[in-house]
This record gives structure tokens, C-alpha cells and sequence, in this order.
């Protein structure tokens, strides 16, 4: 194996948990993932040394939180090589990241008449706030199909949009089938169109090294709680002079310059979309899962999974009536979706969680994607760094024998 | 795994999975549409996809006929196929007083009446699966919603 896992795993307190009497077999990564006790020590660590508003206080205490907390925005700053601190603003997670961009950017410029590009993959996240936002400018939403083996139907990229098409935004890799898309080569084409793209990070991040420069996107989404990190801090990278142009998303202390009974100046970039006191804790935190992932470095992190997700498919693909979605394992991310033609992906993981094996089962907050492939939702495994082929052998006995449940005569 | 835990398991899953639902999931009954409903109504479990239509048809007070269609999990759905096994010839009164007893098992009450519930005891395995016990009163809710607008 590419990373030492019996080494990484020490690290997880929780891995040593028991699930109805048997070992915690996590395998639900994609909705979030575990924390290393480096990153829940920090948290405490924090809370007990130099828990302080920031910004603000000249004590000791508020220039070390200060501190901490843009030291963590370097860290995400080089994490993905965005240029400069400006472009990178911490928000609540990847829907707020995407919110900011449809409510500041998109009221200024979507006008009616122009069309919003997103795909038939996407996670409602990057789904209703396009949705919001044509509706109430008279602008239409457009759906780049998902074919049947679970990739973009991109043949021939410069057919892909009209003159009418003004903003597209896409997942780097679906949650829900696991196919990593290439966020590269149309961002080749929206610049050559002066189409806006917003890439949605948050399976991408986590699992892929992500150069937000070398892909091109005007924006950049992820969250740190499916990367290591702690819930309700997340990230958007933006072009610089994008955000400079863009109006604050919320108003309040930490965002402004200047402020009088007649109005208000803003303040620099990023403060200027980092309205009220901001999750300082996990951001810093977010600071130590970031360290993490860069000592195992991303290569080897997406090396891991696409072992685990290779083996994972091999082994499934054996099991009798299975139906798998998605993509070649060297074509996706960390994902393998899963039916069987007489069982719901509910029964499935109920069965599996007596087992100790914890999946997501449903429609994975996708839900036009599964109805368009005929079905309400999928079970769906999602491996990280700490997963093993063992586990994926305790994964498979677990669906064999959920399946055996189901067909026993009574 | 010892040959105990996988009885205890076993046993876990059999008090979920009694055999009368899955029977009614195997063989669904009033499965399919009625010819005239009085009133018709969709319910949604948005967490989880699970999705029951009811259609119900009263004359004089009573509940002559029901029907319901949908997608989901066993528990949804054959929780939807026992209700209407239990509602149909009812009066809407008895209707709205079951609706009610059979909720407040699903959330832990041991006062319903053993006579009254038949069949649908089998359910109150679901209460040990708490992020299930939407699945089984999905049906009911959606029922009770089919009702008002039938009243109207």
C-alpha cells in the first residue's frame, strides 16, 4: 500500500469505536470524514491557551488567535496554490461558498435571458442556488447529461454552450458516482468564452492535489469536515479581481472600513466576505488537518484510494445481481454506488451497520441524477486514508450476508 | 464473528424484519390506483427518497376504498401496504383515532390497544432503528393529509 494506514489509523481515536458489539468499519467518508487527534487537540488546545476574538483586541491573546487563524488561510493558500491570501476567504463549508458566489456575483450579472450551465451530477449544493437564482432573474438552467456509465457527455466541449451561457458550475468529483470530471479542459473553454466557472471541491479537495491555478476556474469550493478538518469551516478560492469587483455577501462587523449613520466602506480582500466574528477555532484546526494531508501528500492520498476503490470494485463486481455506478476506479474518486434489483439501499444499510459497517444509503442529496437513472437512490461505500482491503473484505461478507437475510424463506 | 454474536445479529434484524412485512413488501396489497378517489395525496420522506401516494375514496363517513403506489425501503412500504389492509370499511373517525394510535407507538407509547393494532404490532420493531421510524409512519402521515383534503 502507497500510505502506512496501521500508522495513520492510530491516530483516529474513533476507529477504535464498536458498532453493535463490532469493530467500526467507517465507510462513509464522503458525507464526512474522521479526525486525527492532531486535529482535536488543536481545537483544545485553543480553547484553553488562547481563545480570543481576532482582528480586534491588542492582548496577547487576540494577536495569537489573530495569528493562528491567518496562518491557517497560508495553509489552505498553499494547499491548493492559490496565488495570494486575498483569493482565499473561509466560509461555513461548500454550500455557503457557493451561496456567496450566486448571491454576489450572480445578482450583479445574471441577467434574464442568460443561461446557468451545471451538470446532471450535481449535489443539491451546487444545484438549488443556481436554481434560486434564475428564477428570481427570468434566467434558465441548463443540464450537461450524465451517460450511462456515469461521465459528463462532453463530445465536442465548444457545442456545450450558446451565446445565452454566462456561468457554469460543475463538481470536480461526484459524490454520488465518484467520477472525477475535467475541470481542466473546460475551464480551457469557459475562458475562452468568458464564461464564469465555479468548481465545486468538496469531494475533489479532499481527495485529489488541487492547484486551483493550474485548473483555471474563476471559483474554487470545498469544506474542511470531509478533509480531516472540523465541521463549519470551509473555503472559497476566487480570482482576485473577481472579488474585488464583487459586492460583500453579508454586512456586518469584520467586513467593513469605514462606517457612518450614511453608509459604509468596505474592507480589503478577504476580510471584506468574513462578515462577524468567524469560526476562529475550526478554522485554525482546519490549519492542522490541512498539515496533515500535506505530510502524507496528495499524490499518495489519491494513490491510496484508487487502490481501495480498484479493489473495492473488483471484489464487488463478484457479488451476484449487483449493480455498480460509475466509472473505471482509475476514472473516479473515492466512491463505489451500489443496488441490487430486489433490495433497497435502506434494508442494505441497516443490515450493514449491524455489521459495524457504515455506508450512506439514499439518493445522496443528488436526486434528479438517480431518478434519471431509474431508481430513488444507490447504497454507497466512500473510502479514505485510513481504509483498508480489510475492511473492504468485512464491506463485501456484510452486503453478501445482507442479501442472504433478504432471500431466506420465511 | 462467534456463532453467538451472529444469532444475536440475526435475532436484531429478525425483530426489524419480521416476516409479515416482509411479505406485504414481497406482496403488496391495494397496491395501484383507485377509479374514483375522493382525495389523493403525496408524501415525501426527503431524507431518504421514500415516496407513498394514498388515494382514498369514503362514502357516508367511511372509508370504502384505498390504494396507495410508491418506492422505498421495506419499511415504508409495507408499513403503507398493513395500513391500508387495517383502514379498509373503517369509519373516518376509527381511521383518524388508528392514525393516531399507531404514531404514538412509533414514538415509544406501549398504550395501544393489542386488538386494535393486529398485524401492525410487527412494526414497533422499527422503534430500535430510530433513524427509521419515519420510513414506517410515512403512509400515515400521507393517509392523514389524504383525509383533510377529502373533508374539505
Amino acid at each position: 500500500m502507497t500510505l502506512n494506514v496501521a500508522r495513520i489509523r492510530k491516530d483516529f481515536p474513533i476507529l477504535e469505536r464498536k458498532v453493535h458489539g463490532k469493530q467500526l468499519v467507517y465507510l462513509d467518508n464522503a458525507a464526512t470524514s474522521q479526525k486525527p487527534k492532531q486535529v482535536i487537540d488543536e481545537l483544545v488546545r485553543y480553547y484553553e491557551n488562547y481563545n480570543a476574538n481576532i482582528h480586534r483586541a491588542v492582548h496577547t491573546l487576540g494577536e495569537e488567535a489573530t495569528a493562528a487563524y491567518e496562518a491557517a488561510r497560508e495553509k489552505v493558500r498553499a494547499f491548493i496554490n492559490a496565488p495570494n491570501i486575498e483569493s482565499v476567504i473561509f466560509t461555513r463549508n461548500t454550500t455557503e461558498a457557493i451561496n456567496l458566489v450566486a448571491y454576489s456575483w450572480g445578482r450583479a450579472n445574471i441577467h434574464e435571458g442568460d443561461e446557468i450551465l451545471l451538470t446532471q451530477m450535481e449535489h443539491h449544493s451546487n444545484l438549488i442556488p443556481w436554481q434560486m437564482l434564475a428564477k428570481e432573474k427570468g434566467a434558465t438552467v441548463r443540464y450537461v447529461p450524465v451517460t450511462p456509465q456515469g461521465t459528463l457527455e462532453l463530445n465536442g466541449l465548444e457545442n456545450l454552450f450558446d451565446a445565452r451561457t454566462k456561468m457554469m458550475a460543475l463538481p470536480h468529483v461526484s459524490n454520488s458516482l465518484g467520477t472525477i470530471n475535467p475541470v481542466e479542459k473546460i475551464a480551457v473553454e469557459t475562458r475562452k468564452r468568458g464564461v464564469m466557472l465555479l468548481v465545486d471541491g468538496a469531494q475533489g479537495a479532499p481527495h485529489l492535489p488541487v492547484d486551483v491555478q493550474a485548473i483555471g476556474a474563476d471559483f474554487y469550493a470545498f469544506s474542511s469536515h470531509k478533509m480531516l478538518g472540523p465541521t463549519g469551516i470551509g473555503v472559497l478560492y476566487g480570482r482576485q479581481q473577481l472579488l474585488e469587483e464583487m459586492e460583500p455577501f453579508m454586512g456586518g462587523g469584520e467586513m467593513i472600513r469605514k462606517v457612518t449613520f450614511e453608509g459604509a466602506t468596505w474592507n480589503d480582500l478577504p476580510w471584506k466576505f468574513e462578515a462577524g466574528t468567524p469560526n476562529i477555532a475550526d478554522a485554525i484546526a482546519f490549519g492542522t488537518a490541512i498539515d496533515y494531508l500535506s505530510d502524507l501528500g496528495m499524490d499518495n492520498v489519491r494513490q491510496h484510494e484508487a487502490e481501495i476503490v480498484a479493489y473495492a470494485i473488483d471484489r464487488m463486481s463478484k457479488i451476484d445481481d449487483i449493480i455498480l455506478y460509475g466509472p473505471p476506479a482509475k476514472d473516479r474518486g473515492g466512491v463505489v454506488s451500489f443496488n441490487f434489483p430486489d433490495l433497497h439501499p435502506h434494508d442494505i444499510g441497516t443490515v450493514l451497520d449491524t455489521h459495524g459497517v457504515a455506508i450512506r444509503s439514499g439518493h445522496h442529496c443528488t436526486q434528479p441524477l438517480w431518478r434519471n437513472l431509474g431508481v430513488s437512490g444507490s447504497a454507497r461505500a466512500s473510502f479514505y486514508i485510513y481504509n483498508t482491503p480489510e475492511e473492504v473484505d468485512k464491506l463485501v461478507d456484510a452486503v453478501k450476508s445482507a442479501r442472504q437475510f433478504f432471500a431466506r424463506p420465511r | 464473528m462467534t456463532q453467538e454474536d451472529f444469532r444475536k445479529q440475526e435475532a436484531e434484524l429478525d425483530d426489524l424484519y419480521r416476516d409479515i412485512i416482509l411479505d406485504h413488501y414481497r406482496n403488496p396489497r391495494h397496491k395501484g390506483h383507485l377509479a374514483k378517489p375522493t382525495a389523493s395525496h403525496e408524501g415525501l420522506n426527503p431524507l431518504c427518497g421514500d415516496e407513498v401516494t394514498i388515494e382514498v375514496q369514503l362514502e357516508d363517513g367511511r372509508l370504502a376504498d384505498v390504494a396507495y403506489t410508491g418506492s422505498g425501503c421495506s419499511i415504508s412500504q409495507s408499513s403503507a401496504s398493513m395500513m391500508t389492509e387495517a383502514i379498509e370499511g373503517k369509519s373516518v373517525d376509527d381511521v383518524r383515532h388508528l392514525i393516531g394510535e399507531f404514531t404514538a407507538m412509533m414514538r415509544g407509547s406501549d398504550e395501544a390497544d393489542p386488538e386494535e393494532m393486529g398485524d401492525l404490532e410487527a412494526l414497533t420493531g422499527v422503534r430500535k432503528f430510530p433513524v427509521r421510524i419515519k420510513c414506517a409512519t410515512l403512509a400515515w402521515h400521507t393517509l392523514d393529509e389524504a383525509l383533510n383534503e377529502a373533508s374539505v
